[in-house]
């Protein structure tokens, strides 16, 4: 690694880009939202910069605190699952051979790379009332009614536009994120520690308990916070498979810039969302630092 | 007679709780795609019963000139923006990468900010720019793409950047001081020893830029002026109202670029691997 001042054209050349195209495009448009944020309406297209509280204020009055709680609760259950679900395929990534890790590997990022809205899309196809679930149940429903059980008409389930729909497309839509990286810190595990494990006597589910989950832990923490910041934030999900009563954070933000036309509350908003996303990056950070230090030892 | 097969102790792929758990993981993650691909064939408008094989919808997702458009525009936007990014992002993993300076940590988790970031914090930020710099909204076409350009570049080149940081690591530094040596000079080393090298790693953080592009939905919504729509959004109209088999047709031709790219990205990634 060279210092910047002995080549320092060479250094300005190819840094210079990037840097100037984050600073306008993104730092700036930062900036403008967060002096918006504690700006105020002051005519239908004006807005003033006035250092108000005000939006901040209004995002604790009970009805937008009822769509953040939804929304951590929402988020959070959501992660649950998925960890749930993707420790055992983190698992037998793990201990595959090379080949099949490939597969295994491929098969988990393929929907992860297939466009949002077409996987929301399609689950929509799968559960909505006439949809192929239901179609299934209605067929299943009219074989017992064939045989003379008194069945009564197929009802069929309310699948979609509920939080269970939400929850569902979240799982559908975030799991990859929580696979990726318990099977980065799986595979970096010493697995001479779990033989010696189960050598010693220990059954499979007391070595994942007390030697795999504690080994993992900092793995285990970057999945729960890579999973539960964009489910957080997600808004196509909760739009699409959500009811009218399922709003989640990012419909209302957006809500305050297509429909109710009130920016400065709206910029208020995304900002508490970002300042959620940072603490818990700054949590996950700090884990690792401790993780990296309880490692080295 | 039963006879019981000889697994070793943390071989979990061959337990057939874990084959379960497993085969029940990708049932979830495929069935709802396999179901929509099936059915943008199925020759009836219900979208529910199979009546036979058909390439109509596929046929009428051509014709409709608004989809046509709108997955021409995203193909356009997904392409400009991957050879900026591309070109952004390899001059920063380089710049990270051979250079010390200061605020050096503080810039590089700065920039790596746009990855993180909630997608609606950055669209509602994208749109205030734009709205605030007074940035004509009725350009001609294609130029009235731009916006959304700019905004998917933002998001895109900082992953790229990360690919080609990676694959930067197994650069041995003793091949341009040989160049050098030689008598090139600090750009001709740069073009003709480095970036050969960065090339894998270019293509497959390129191919990465280009899925995230065609795959943006939210920010997109955000930065288009009115009368700017890309496949995603016109999807996202069509789903709103219904669920036809048209939307199948389109979504699946989306769906086999999408893995086109990313078996092209993984070999890409694969090289890497391989080689260093």
């Amino acid at each position: 690694m060279q210092d910047w001042r002995e080549d320092k054209t060479f250094f300005g050349a190819t840094i210079a880009l990037p840097v100037i195209w984050f600073m306008i495009f993104f730092v700036v448009p930062m900036a403008i939202v967060w002096a918006y944020s504690v700006g105020e309406n002051v005519g239908p297209v004006d807005i003033a910069i006035t250092g108000t509280f005000a939006n901040y204020a209004k995002a604790f009055s009970p009805e937008v605190l009822k769509v953040m709680g939804d929304s951590v609760v929402l988020a959070f259950i959501t992660t649950i699952i998925c960890l749930v679900v993707a420790f055992p395929v983190a698992l037998a990534m793990t201990f595959a051979d090379e080949k099949q890790k490939m597969w295994l590997l491929l098969l988990v990022m393929l929907p992860f790379w297939t466009n949002l809205l077409i996987r929301t899309y399609a689950l929509i196809a799968v559960m909505r009332t006439s949809g192929v679930i239901n179609s299934g149940l209605e067929g299943v429903h009219g074989l017992l009614a064939l045989t003379g059980l008194p069945m009564g008409t197929f009802e069929p389930l309310p699948l979609l536009y509920n939080k269970f729909a939400v929850v569902v497309g979240l799982v559908y839509v975030h799991l990859p994120f929580m696979v990726l990286p318990l099977y980065a810190a799986l595979d970096r595990l010493d697995k001479s520690l779990i033989e010696a494990s189960l050598d010693l006597g220990a059954g499979h589910l007391e070595t994942i308990r007390r030697i795999i989950v504690p080994l993992a832990a900092p793995g285990i923490a970057a999945g729960l916070v890579i999973t539960f910041i964009p489910a957080l934030g997600a808004y196509l999900t909760p739009d699409l498979l959500g009811g009218p009563d399922d709003l989640m954070i990012a419909s209302l933000i957006e809500r305050q810039f297509k429909r109710a036309n009130d920016w400065p509350f709206g910029a208020a908003l995304s900002f508490i969302l970002m300042y959620i996303t940072l603490i818990f990056f700054a949590i996950r950070a700090f884990m690792e630092r401790k993780g990296g230090k309880v490692g080295a030892h | 007679m039963a006879k019981k097969v000889a697994r070793a102790p943390l071989d979990y792929l061959n337990m057939p709780a874990m084959k379960a758990w497993l085969a029940g993981v990708f049932i979830f993650l495929y069935t709802p795609l396999m179901i929509l691909i099936l059915f943008s064939f199925n020759d009836s408008k219900a979208n529910i019963v199979w009546k036979g094989f058909t390439l109509k919808w596929y046929v009428k997702a051509f014709e409709n000139t608004q989809l046509r458009e709108a997955l021409l525009n995203s193909l356009l936007i997904a392409g400009v923006c991957t050879i900026i990014s591309i070109v952004l992002g390899a001059l920063m993993a380089f710049a990270f990468w051979r250079f010390k300076f200061p605020f050096k940590g503080p810039l590089e988790s700065g920039m790596s900010l746009p990855i993180v970031v909630p997608e609606i914090c950055f669209g509602v930020a994208v749109l205030l720019f734009f709205a605030k710099i007074g940035f004509p909204n009725d350009l001609p076409y294609p130029f009235n793409l731009t916006q959304i350009i700019l905004a998917h570049v933002t998001f895109a080149f900082p992953f790229v950047a990360i690919v080609v940081r990676a694959r930067l690591e197994s650069f041995n530094p003793e091949l341009e001081a040989a160049a050098l040596d030689l008598g090139a000079s600090r750009y001709q080393a740069f073009r003709d020893v480095i970036v050969p090298h960065m090339k894998p790693g270019l293509i497959a953080g390129g191919l990465l830029a280009f899925t995230l592009s065609l795959d943006d939905f939210v920010i997109t919504f955000f930065a288009s002026g009115p009368g700017t729509i890309t496949f995603p959004v016109k999807v996202y109209s069509m789903v709103r109202f219904s669920v036809t088999p048209e939307v199948n047709a389109a979504s699946t031709i989306i769906i086999l670029i999408t893995v086109l790219a990313t078996v092209l990205a993984l070999r890409a990634q694969a090289a890497t691997t391989k080689e260093s």
